[in-house]
Order: structure tokens, then C-alpha cells, then sequence
């Protein structure tokens, strides 16, 4: 016996019978290309949301007060009195090697009017520093200056869904005064809008004032306190070195004993990626299984077809047996033949899994990631289902009498 | 001198609900190089039982059977596959050829599980073995295009194609209307009269007469044998009295 000749007749044999032939591959095809693409969607979505994170911030890293404690109840993160404004500006000032910009951040939830309309949501309390840290831009009128912050005006910018609900159609909204919690505030500049990001948050619906004035005004705090703060880093090489001097700085500010631990915490980007990328991975890993279930329908189908073809092809067995066919001939034959059928199956199927990757992705405008290297795993897999879903009926096949084969009716 | 074939004391017996049933029941038989030999008998006399043990495509429940000077009974399915393969050859009367498949692939197959040529040797024997009889220009036809009788040629042309010394025909006329049947009589008796034995087993007198020698079976014996009337073909007449002395 040798290889190229029981190929050979493999192949002759499937093309015998074309239409089953083609119709047992598309079952394979059809698992092929469900793990292509839920592959490609998965990853897909996976690189967008750690693209999304990298856009909330330039090498960004939060310092937050400690929480509270009473007892087992924690009172949740940044609700610590800890850190103050003062903190923001030492590290700013102190390790401006290495820090780019910082900024405070007070929160206030507030009911915002203007007119007869109304809207609410928190105002962001932050520095001047916040427009380069979140990477936002102005898209009308101007930030606030220095001048103001140091001065604790009454000044905000406001997001795009924020003007859509508190001034409607109106013109533009800078120039008009607004009130938040009783007090007028002057809308001096609108921000550029950013979209929802990848989680379905609004990052338009915002309204952000001098850290100053909310701490006084909206806050109607005697105290410097702030929420957290953001720290823009001058590289992201160095965020290793920067929460070790972050963290030496704050606690010499809050005169920490060496027994004593920290009183903040801090988080980086790099933190918050991976949390998303595990997320996106189980999502992949999710989507690949049910993907891998409807390959295995595929595999039990081409069994299916080579069992009914080894009861229907009975005859041609006992022929070839009695013609000089040996059970390992009989049983290689067979298994080529399956192997034959998921291969093309599965070329078919990474053709039918990158067009429909493409299309769910342009339709739905979800993000794609064709990986090359999981299209050609998902493609050499189908070869492997070949070969063990084939090898059950091909071994019936080379178990049989050839006397029997021919007999039977 | 070695016989070619020889079985001695040979039983076959397949058990059928709690009665066992002997196809072959204590044969034993000796066919000579060159001998056209028709095995004949009433259907469940074992004929066929002993034609498909000949031919290796079935073992005997016991028994010894010596082709060619070798011990078969005992070998197993790979070896038993490569003794068909390069001895011996078959002829069934549906012709079992493969659907779908040119009459020159068919011829080619037997080599292709041998591996013996190359790809033009064995192109240009299977076109002369198909021209030998006679379906030169039919090369490329599929079952579905040729005739019964074509069909049947095209199944001694497949049989022959590993050049073997014995060819096993089992009621190769079966499926043929009289014409057909004629001339594959012919073209076996042609080969005989080069060299190559034949066993056929046949139910048909008129078939049977083609043949040099000619055995009767019922019941799982051989009851007639007319190896020592001189190996000469017969006429109708003759088989049918050799078929009835079996039955008295």
C-alpha cells in the first residue's frame, strides 16, 4: 500500500458523489467560519475597549483618598477625607520630572436650570490641567484660566448632551448663566463631543467648574478635601517609579509612621486595561466555545455522512477488499476521505468566517480583528475534526467481511 | 505435481438460529493448473460457499486449503488481501464495478492497491486489457454507459490486470441476456486456452458446458466429478445428465 495511491482513490471516491461531498463540507464550513468570527469579534472588541481606556487619559494614574471604614462597612472609593487640594499641588510641583499634569477632582451632584429647563448630574470639579489629562478639547468659547481657579469663580464648560438638554435648540449656550444648587454659574466654552465609551457611558454628559468653586459653592466645604485626583505621567515607563514617589510624597504629607498604611490608593490605566482585557478575553473565550460547539455538529456531521456512506458504499467496500483492498487501505481511504472534507470545509468555512466577520462588523459597526494566526488554528483544527469524527466509520469500514460486503442487499 | 488448489476435508458451518448449517461439509477438491472448472448444484447445495473460500474471501469453519502451495486457511485479513490481490481474480454476476468511474480506472484499480506500475504502465496495460475484450474505444465510459455485457468485460478486464493465475467467475452470465452471455463464454475460453484456471460457478447447463471439468454439489458434498473424462468441454446434454445423476 502506499499513500499517494489511497489519496488517489480518496479523492476519486469523493468525487463520486459531488453534492454530498459539498454538503458535508458546509457543515464543517459553517462551525469554521462561527469561530472565526466570533474570534475576530471578540478580539475586535477587546483592541477597541483597550483603545477606549488609553483615550480616557494620557498615561494617566488616580490617587484616591482612603476609603472609610466603619468596621467591615466600607463607604466606597474617593468618599475618604484624606487628600487634599494641597496633596494635588505637591505632586505636582514636587515630582514634575515625572508628572505631566494634575488635577484635583471634586464631585458635586447637582440639579442643573436654565430657563424652564432642567438636567442633572455631577459637576467635575477639576484644575486647568484636566483639559490635557482627559484629552478633551474645546469646541466653542474657552476653559477656565488660572486666574479663575485661584479666584474660585463661578465659570463652567459643559458637554454636548448637556447642551442638548438644558438649552434645546437655542444658540449658543456661552455667554448664558445657569444655576447649580441656587448659585448662578457662567457657561464660558462647550467641549468637543466624545462619544459614549465602549461600557455605554455618556462621556459627553458632563459639566466640569473650577475645583475651587465647587469645593465652596456646591460642596459649601470649610475644608480642602478632594475626591481624587488625576495624575498625568510624562511616560508610561515610569509608572512604576511614579507610584513610588506618589506614594513616599503622601505619606510624608499625611505623617504616616512606618507601621501605618497608606491612606490613599492608586490606579493606572495599565491597572484598568487589564481588568477589560480579561473581561474582553472571557467574552472571546465565551463566544469561541458556543463557536467550537457548532464545529463539533459539524465533525459528528461529517461522521454522520461517512457512516451512512460506508453502509450505503457497502458494496464498493467488499469490491476493493476482494480486489486487493487491505483493512488498512479500507480504513486510510476512509479517513482521508473525512480528513478531505473538513479540510475543504474548512478552507470554505475561513472564506464564509472572514466575509461574515467583515460584514457583522460593517453592519452592526463592531469592531473586527481577523487574527491570522487564530484563522489558520480554526483552519488546521477542521483537518484534526476530519480525522477523529472519520475515524470511527473508516474503522467499521475496515472491520467488515469483504464476503459480507458484497452479500449485502 | 502440486495442484494449484487443493482443499482437504473443508467444512463451512454457519449457524442459523440453534440449527447448524452445513455449506461445506467434509469437502475436499483438487484443480490443476490450466483446468476451466464449473461448480454446479442447486442453490444451498454450497457452491457458492465453496467458490468464495477459493477465492479467499471467506474462511472455512475448518479444514485445510493450499493455494498455490501455501497454506490459506489460516491467514490473516491483510495477507489474505494481498493473495487476492496479486493470485487472483474476480468475476461476480452483478460486476460490481464502481459507479461514477471510467472502464480504464476500473481495470487500473487492482494496481493502484498493488502499486506493481507506474502511472503510464498501468494506464497502457489497462487500455490493452480493455482492447483485448474488446471495448477499445470505450475507455472513458461509466457503468451507467455501457451495457450488461460491457459491463462484464470491463469486470474481466479488471480481473486480469495483476496478470493472476486463477480468475473466479461466480455466475458471471447471471444478469446477461444469451448473447452477451456467449461472449463472455468466449473471451473464458479464451483465456483458458492460454493458461489461466478458472472457477466459475454456474447454474446454467448450457453455461457450464463452456467448462473443461465439471463437479455437482448438493448438501454440502461433492456428489459428481467428471475430472476423469479427459477434461474436454461437453455439450449441453451431457451437463444436464451429469446434474441429474447428482440429484438421484
Amino acid at each position: 500500500m502506499n499513500l499517494v495511491m489511497v489519496v488517489r482513490i480518496a479523492v476519486k471516491a469523493l468525487g463520486r458523489n459531488p453534492t454530498r461531498s459539498v454538503l458535508s463540507c458546509i457543515g464543517i464550513g459553517v462551525g469554521i467560519a462561527a469561530v472565526i468570527m466570533a474570534m475576530a469579534i471578540g478580539e475586535g472588541s477587546k483592541a477597541m475597549m483597550v483603545k477606549e481606556i488609553s483615550s480616557m487619559g494620557n498615561n494617566l494614574m488616580m490617587v484616591f483618598p482612603e476609603r472609610n471604614r466603619r468596621g467591615a462597612v466600607s463607604s466606597g472609593m474617593g468618599q475618604g477625607q484624606t487628600m487634599t487640594a494641597g496633596d494635588a499641588e505637591a505632586v505636582k510641583h514636587e515630582l514634575a520630572h515625572i508628572v505631566q499634569g494634575v488635577s484635583p477632582s471634586v464631585r458635586s451632584t447637582v440639579q442643573m436650570m436654565y430657563g424652564s429647563k432642567n438636567w442633572s448630574g455631577n459637576v467635575q470639579g477639576a484644575s486647568t490641567d484636566i483639559l490635557t489629562i482627559s484629552n478633551w478639547e474645546i469646541a466653542e468659547g474657552r476653559f477656565w484660566t488660572e486666574n479663575e481657579e485661584r479666584a474660585s469663580s463661578r465659570v463652567c464648560v459643559v458637554g454636548k448632551t448637556v447642551v442638548d438638554n438644558l438649552f434645546g435648540g437655542d444658540d449658543t449656550p456661552v455667554g448664558k448663566t445657569i444655576r447649580l444648587r441656587g448659585m448662578t454659574y457662567k457657561v464660558i466654552g462647550v467641549l468637543c463631543p466624545k462619544g459614549a465609551n465602549n461600557w455605554g457611558q455618556d462621556q459627553d454628559d458632563v459639566i466640569m467648574a473650577p475645583y475651587t468653586s465647587v469645593q465652596r459653592y456646591l460642596n459649601r466645604s470649610k475644608f480642602n478635601n478632594i475626591n481624587m485626583m488625576n495624575v498625568s505621567l510624562v511616560s508610561m515607563d515610569d509608572v512604576e517609579e511614579a507610584r513610588r514617589e506618589i506614594t513616599a510624597l503622601l505619606r510624608q504629607r499625611h505623617h504616616l509612621a512606618d507601621y501605618q498604611d497608606d491612606d490613599f490608593e492608586t490606579r493606572d490605566t495599565t491597572e484598568i486595561m487589564a481588568t477589560i482585557g480579561s473581561v474582553a478575553g472571557i467574552m472571546t473565550i465565551v463566544l469561541t466555545i458556543f463557536a467550537a460547539i457548532s464545529l463539533i455538529v459539524g465533525g459528528i456531521g461529517i461522521m454522520n455522512i461517512m457512516l451512512v456512506s460506508v453502509t450505503e458504499r457497502i458494496k464498493e467496500i467488499g469490491l476493493r477488499m476482494a480486489i486487493g483492498a487491505t483493512p488498512a487501505t479500507i480504513l486510510s481511504q476512509f479517513v482521508l476521505e473525512a480528513i478531505f472534507l473538513a479540510t475543504a470545509g474548512g478552507a470554505f468555512g475561513v472564506a464564509l468566517g472572514v466575509a461574515g466577520a467583515r460584514t457583522v462588523g460593517a453592519v452592526m459597526g463592531w469592531p473586527i480583528l481577523i487574527g491570522v494566526g487564530s484563522t489558520a488554528i480554526a483552519f488546521l483544527f477542521s483537518s484534526f475534526v476530519g480525522m477523529f469524527f472519520g475515524f470511527y466509520p473508516a474503522y467499521r469500514a475496515s472491520k467488515l467481511n469483504p464476503i459480507d460486503c458484497l452479500r449485502y442487499e | 505435481m502440486a495442484h494449484l488448489i487443493e482443499i482437504r476435508d473443508m467444512y463451512k458451518i454457519y449457524a442459523i438460529g440453534d440449527e447448524p448449517v452445513h455449506a461445506l461439509d467434509g469437502v475436499s477438491l483438487a484443480v490443476d493448473d490450466g483446468e476451466f472448472l464449473a461448480i454446479m448444484g442447486a442453490s444451498g447445495s454450497g457452491k457458492s460457499t465453496m467458490l468464495n473460500i477459493l477465492g479467499c474471501l471467506d474462511t472455512p469453519t475448518r479444514g485445510s486449503y493450499l493455494l498455490d502451495g501455501i497454506e490459506v486457511a489460516s491467514r490473516t485479513r491483510t495477507e489474505l488481501a494481498r493473495i487476492r490481490n496479486q493470485k487472483l481474480g474476480f468475476v461476480f454476476q452483478s460486476f460490481n464495478l464502481l459507479s461514477r468511474t471510467t472502464a480504464l480506472e476500473q481495470v487500473e484499480l487492482p494496481d493502484l492497491y498493488m502499486g506493481r506500475l507506474s502511472h503510464s504502465a498501468r494506464r497502457r496495460r489497462a487500455m490493452e486489457l480493455l482492447e483485448r475484450v474488446g471495448l477499445k474505444g470505450r475507455e472513458s465510459h461509466t457503468p451507467a454507459q455501457l451495457s450488461g455485457g460491457q459491463q462484464q468485460r470491463v469486470a474481466i478486464a479488471r480481473a486480469l490486470m495483476n496478470n493472476p493465475p486463477v480468475l473466479f467467475a461466480d455466475e458471471p452470465t447471471g444478469n446477461l441476456d444469451t448473447k452477451s452471455s456467449v461472449e463472455i463464454m468466449n473471451i473464458f475460453t479464451e483465456l483458458s486456452n492460454e493458461g489461466i484456471t478458472i472457477v466459475m460457478v454456474t447454474h446454467e447447463d448450457d453455461i457450464a458446458a463452456y467448462a473443461k471439468r465439471h463437479i455437482v454439489m448438493r448438501d454440502g458434498h461433492v456428489m459428481v466429478d467428471d475430472k476423469a473424462d479427459g477434461g474436454r468441454r461437453k455439450t449441453t446434454d451431457e451437463v444436464s445428465r451429469l446434474v441429474k445423476e447428482a440429484l438421484s
